[in-house]
């Protein structure tokens, strides 16, 4: 076999492997308990090496699928970037969960495989059924791991809350590629931009939404916010290298066929601009981590939107890039903190990184990066978008450089706290009281955090740290797209690092003298008539409980009503046929006996009294007979004369 | 060797009605037969050459009523076999699942082996009466499946099934005999029909006949506003029962509007075509709203059914839309409304079955009597997870594959079709909210001690669905099938 040909198999080998093994871990279930730990991570660990040497190769396959399109795997493009994220995140994600007793059963495990196999179809598709594909699954898979906790039925409805908020947004895909048919390109994504003029439009409109959907951008947002009942290392992949990543990624893809239409492109730049600022303040208001966390993933992919708007694909990559690292150790270590803690709410968490130094330390790298902290990596990613977005339109670059400060604002925030001292951390959590409510879950901690978990968190903090490489000029021209992309120039560099400083500074100064004052946050809740806002913010801006009011209830209602028809009138109907065809039959059965009957037995009682007056004349005297004759006779003559 | 499919059912049929048959040897004979069943189709498949358009492989014909034009006159082609291959599958799978049967399984056998040669003949029939004696055998066969062997309202369901579907059977035969009537010189003959097709240019006199052909498949099928048949007779059914009458006796219906309707009628299929994508489109959603409001687990599939051949029904509707110009998406309609027969009848096998270890363990379907089904029964939770999420049109599963050609086809002729995609949403909630309900949360009511199902239960279950991945992956064999046919049905249409 050639060595194009071994490659091409170890692609395949990428993408099924994962799925087989998952498959079976998950099918096996609690039997196969033992074993799962070690044959999770040494799948994970070879197909993260098998990705790597895949994609040196620049290794592609496909095989015939549906409509004309092919499935196929491809590593060009920006995937070359975003597999091997995939699977070594997935590697340490996964190291980091054998380390908790419910994250090392065969069923998470499977699950997880599942998953990253999906994600990896949807980052190497070819074509638009190849990327349903993956894009699907993925979400199925993270309905099942984000209700692991299957016997909490809470978890299982934001399961479900996730996988319904994302396919709705997916329909997009479908009539994307309705209209691509239409529009005579073929469903290959490569040729998505040359359909005809008129259903270009449906066609980006379509992959627009459903990658809004998946990014969790606005007005999607609210499911990553339920997404967050999946145990903490479902998460840390979700927001960093599938799913949520990945709607941002399909957009970078296709950014050719968003500009080909003329409106797509500052749609989506604005979309991902207005994200990045109004989740951005959501998480500032956040006072639970994980809560905090996510609302961030929305706005940091936020950037990323931007980027394939306004045609900074390299950055966007260098940016999704760096965000997968970051965003994988603050959920990891928010989860061991969860466990060793008991409670996910900041408050509790005071000193929670002095208390367990190595982890707390990848933390701190982690939300330093967050921040936009010169010369961490996120800082370098997200000044390569800003630089296109300045480029394109000042206002935009505007609104970007203000999320650019929230995002210092509430990445110090949770710096702030978790560096803090422990003591502080208690006060905070009696002061914030009961209005937070009893918190789920929240059993009193274990004391103690995994040894094994820096093992997978330093690589990712390397990365925290170090990534900010691929924002070197040299390294993002190199990047796909990044050849006629503007680098970012001195000046932009300096105004979004001096910003991100100073406003870290302000959080640690304010939060001194709130200390000072006793006070947990002074931003949330603080100033009088500002607490409807804080609660919207704190809230998610309240869209889910729209969505079920406007959409959710009705449809319920409509559904019931429907059903109600389908039984008293549509069936009903056919019920009334059937009875008004038994009463037609009693009806004819009854005229059968009164008219049909009756006037057989009429004719015969007639026939009768015929024979009765026929028997008169027959008296058996001759006489009479005699008679009759002559009777007969002058009948017979006048007739004749009077007929003559 | 189609006659021997066909046959053979019947001749064993007739052997198991000997009452000192014991019913072990029945079982077993019932598994046997249905296994050289399968292997049969599959023969055919592997001795099948694409016979191109106006054409049947392996085809047979005798003289039968020579003085109307009829025969005996089989064949197979890409619309037949993938169902003939389906069929003979989901007996097997009955077949097994009905291995611990207690009730007469001497004369359940028998019956369904009946069905099982009803059905495939149905499906290889290239004479229009044929295919009515067919047609109606399998309404004979399934009222006596369920007034037999169902449960609660049986005998009524069973009749209202029958006699809705009769009358059905009716209209169709009228159509029928319209088409002889036009035809010259009379036949009943498909190829016949379909090489020279009567009544074009005739306006209303076609559409008339159409018009007939149509209702009586729309009765079987079901679409909106004839499906309330349906869910009575579902959940009256035995288990196999459901399966055969969702899986197989449904595609009846849908295969007859490819076989008569767009081949042997395109002129007034043209004029219909807008017609039956409304009706495909109403189906489709009100399937899906009515399924989510049930509250009982077999009425719920038995509306997904409809929702299901909703699809199919708008897939052969834009297929007529010719002046829309988009020849080859009407082709891909196609090809997805015939991988939905096969992919529905999989699935909805699987379900049914599903539902039926459900019903032999504790006498009820109500959705609310249950809870945390997964604890006791982590088997039985995994493979309705499976086929739950293949219904709802999950890629990776057919019914993927079927609907987005459905999708892609329909809304690049039609794009008022775009509206027909709520349906996937529609029934994404509806069977994870019936998941939830019965099988997360916490361990709750009917679900106490719930045994988890045994290797004679699941091990059919997992073949469907088993099939169902393969083609949800690896979709080429059986669209290599397929597409021969849709692009000549498809082309059929535009004359």
């Amino acid at each position: 076999m050639s060595a194009g040909g071994a490659l091409d198999l170890l692609l395949v080998a990428v993408v099924v492997v994962p799925a087989l093994v998952g498959a079976a871990l998950a099918l096996v279930g609690t039997t196969a308990d033992r074993v799962a730990v070690p044959v999770v991570l040494g799948t994970a660990a070879v197909v993260a090496a098998a990705s790597v040497a895949a994609v040196v190769g620049a290794a592609e396959v496909a095989t015939g699928f549906v409509a004309g399109a092919d499935l196929g795997l491809d590593t060009a493009g920006p995937a070359a970037v975003m597999t091997p994220v995939v699977t070594v995140v997935a590697l340490l994600v996964l190291v980091a969960a054998s380390t908790s007793a419910e994250t090392a059963t065969a069923r998470f495990s499977g699950l997880m495989l599942l998953f990253v196999a999906a994600a990896l179809v949807t980052v190497l598709a070819t074509s638009l059924p190849t990327l349903l594909l993956g894009w699907e699954v993925m979400g199925a898979t993270s309905y099942a791991l984000i209700g692991l906790r299957w016997r909490e039925d809470s978890h299982v409805g934001s399961g479900l809350t996730a996988f319904l908020t994302t396919r709705t947004a997916d329909l997009g895909l479908y009539v994307a590629a309705g209209a691509a048919l239409a529009g005579g390109s073929g469903l290959d994504l490569a040729t998505l931009a040359e359909t005809s003029p008129g259903w270009r439009h449906v066609v980006a409109a379509g992959v627009l939404v459903a990658a809004l959907g998946k990014a969790a951008q606005l007005p999607f947002s609210f499911w990553l916010s339920r997404a967050m009942d999946g145990p903490s290392p479902v998460s840390a992949l979700l927001h960093s290298a599938a799913m949520v990543a990945l709607g941002g990624y399909l957009l970078l893809r296709l950014a050719p066929l968003l500009a080909a239409t003329g409106w797509a492109d500052d749609a989506a730049a604005w979309a991902g601009a207005a994200t990045a600022v109004v989740l951005g303040a959501v998480a500032v208001a956040q006072r639970d981590l994980k809560q905090l966390l996510a609302a961030s993933t929305a706005a940091q992919l936020g950037f990323v939107v931007l980027a394939a708007g306004v045609g900074a694909t390299a950055g966007g990559a260098a940016h999704l890039v760096a965000h997968a690292s970051v965003k994988a150790i603050l959920f990891l270590v928010a989860g061991a903190w969860l466990e060793a803690v008991g409670s996910k709410r900041l408050a509790s968490l005071g000193g929670a990184a002095r208390r367990w130094p190595v982890v707390g330390a990848c933390a701190a790298a982690g939300l330093l990066s967050l921040a936009g902290i010169p010369p961490l990596a996120l800082w370098v990613s997200k000044d390569a978008v800003l630089a296109v977005a300045l480029e394109h339109s000042p206002a935009l670059y505007a609104v970007a450089l203000l999320a650019a400060g929230l995002s210092a604002a509430y990445a110090g925030r949770a710096l702030v706290i978790v560096l803090g001292s422990p003591h502080e951390g208690a006060d905070a959590a009696t002061v914030v009281g009961p209005e937070d409510g009893a918190e789920e879950g929240a059993v009193g901690g274990t004391g103690r955090v995994p040894g094994l978990l820096p093992v997978a968190l330093l690589p990712l903090a390397a990365g925290a740290v170090g990534l900010g490489v691929l924002g070197l000029p040299s390294v993002l021209s190199r990047l796909p797209g990044g050849a006629e992309a503007p680098a970012p120039t001195s000046a932009e560099i300096v105004v979004s690092g001096l910003l991100a400083t100073a406003v870290l500074t302000g959080v640690l100064v304010l939060s001194r003298r709130a200390r000072g004052a006793a006070r947990p946050w002074p931003s949330a809740g603080a100033g009088a008539g500002a607490g409807a806002g804080a609660g919207a913010l704190l809230g998610w801006l309240h869209v889910e409980a729209a969505v079920h009011r406007l959409l959710v209830r009705p449809t319920l209602r409509l559904a019931d009503r429907l059903a109600r028809v389908d039984d008293d009138l549509l069936d009903g109907a056919v019920t009334w046929v059937a009875d008004a065809s038994l009463r037609l039959a009693d009806r004819s059965a009854r005229a059968d006996v009164t008219v049909v009957d009756g006037a057989v037995r009429a004719s015969v009682a007639g026939i009768r009294r015929l024979g009765q007056w026929a028997r008169l004349p027959q008296t058996g005297q001759l006489h009479q007979y005699y008679l009759q004759a002559v009777a007969v006779l002058a009948a017979a003559l006048v007739v004749l004369v009077i007929v003559r | 060797m189609l006659s021997v499919l066909v046959f053979l059912p019947v001749v064993v049929a007739a052997a198991l009605l000997a009452p000192s048959v014991p019913d072990r040897v029945a079982r077993i004979v019932f598994v046997a037969t249905a296994a050289v069943e399968v292997a049969l189709a599959g023969a055919v498949w592997a001795a099948y050459d694409d016979p191109g358009p106006g054409a049947l492989a392996l085809e047979e014909q005798v003289p039968w009523i020579p003085g109307v034009g009829s025969s005996y006159h089989v064949g197979v082609d890409g619309l037949s076999l993938p169902l003939v291959l389906m069929t003979t599958v989901v007996f097997l799978a009955c077949a097994v699942f009905a291995a611990r049967e207690q009730e007469r399984p001497r004369l359940q056998a028998a019956l369904f082996l009946f069905l099982e040669a009803v059905s495939l003949g149905l499906f290889v029939s290239a004479d229009l009466i044929l295919f009515f004696v067919f047609f109606d055998l399998s309404i004979v066969a399934m009222y006596f499946s369920i007034s037999g062997w169902g449960h609660g309202n049986a005998a009524r369901s069973a009749l209202r099934f029958f006699l809705y579907t009769f009358l059905g059977s009716l209209a169709l035969l009228l159509g029928f005999v319209g088409l002889y009537v036009a035809s010259s010189p009379h036949t009943f003959d498909m190829l016949e029909l379909a090489a020279e097709p009567p009544l074009q240019g005739t306006g209303a006199t076609g559409a008339l006949v159409l018009g007939a052909i149509l209702l009586g498949l729309a009765v079987k099928t079901p679409t909106f506003p004839f499906h309330t048949w349906l869910p009575p007779a579902h959940s009256d059914a035995p288990a196999i029962g459901s399966a055969v009458l969702a899986a197989v006796l449904l595609k009846m219906g849908t295969y007859g509007f490819v076989r008569f309707g767009m081949t042997m009628l395109p002129d007034a299929w043209r004029a219909w075509a807008p017609v039956l994508v409304a009706v495909g489109i109403v189906s489709v959603v009100w399937g899906a709203l009515v399924a989510l409001a049930q509250t009982d687990l077999k009425r719920m599939i038995a509306y997904t059914s409809v929702n299901h051949m909703g699809y199919v029904v708008l897939a052969v509707g834009a297929a007529g839309l010719v002046s829309s110009g988009a020849d080859d998406a009407r082709a891909v309609a196609v090809t997805g409304a015939v991988t939905q027969m096969v992919s529905h009848g999989l699935l909805t096998a699987a379900l049914f079955l599903l539902a039926g270890v459900m019903f032999d363990r504790r006498a009820d379907y109500g959705l609310g009597e249950y809870g945390g089904l997964a604890g006791p029964a982590p088997r039985y939770t995994a493979l309705f997870a499976v086929a739950a999420f293949g219904s709802l049109g999950l890629p990776g599963l057919s019914g993927f594959v079927a609907e987005f050609q459905v999708f892609a086809g329909s809304i690049a002729t039609a794009p008022v079709a775009a509206v027909a995609t709520v349906g996937i949403l529609l029934t994404a909630a509806l069977f994870l909210r019936a998941f939830q309900r019965v099988f997360t949360g916490p361990t709750a009511g009917l679900a106490h001690g719930f045994p988890d199902v045994t290797a004679r239960e699941w091990a059919p279950v997992a073949g469907l669905l088993l099939l169902s991945v393969l083609i949800g992956v690896l979709p080429r064999p059986l669209l290599d099938l397929i597409e021969p046919a849709a692009v000549a049905a498809a082309a059929l249409v535009s004359r």
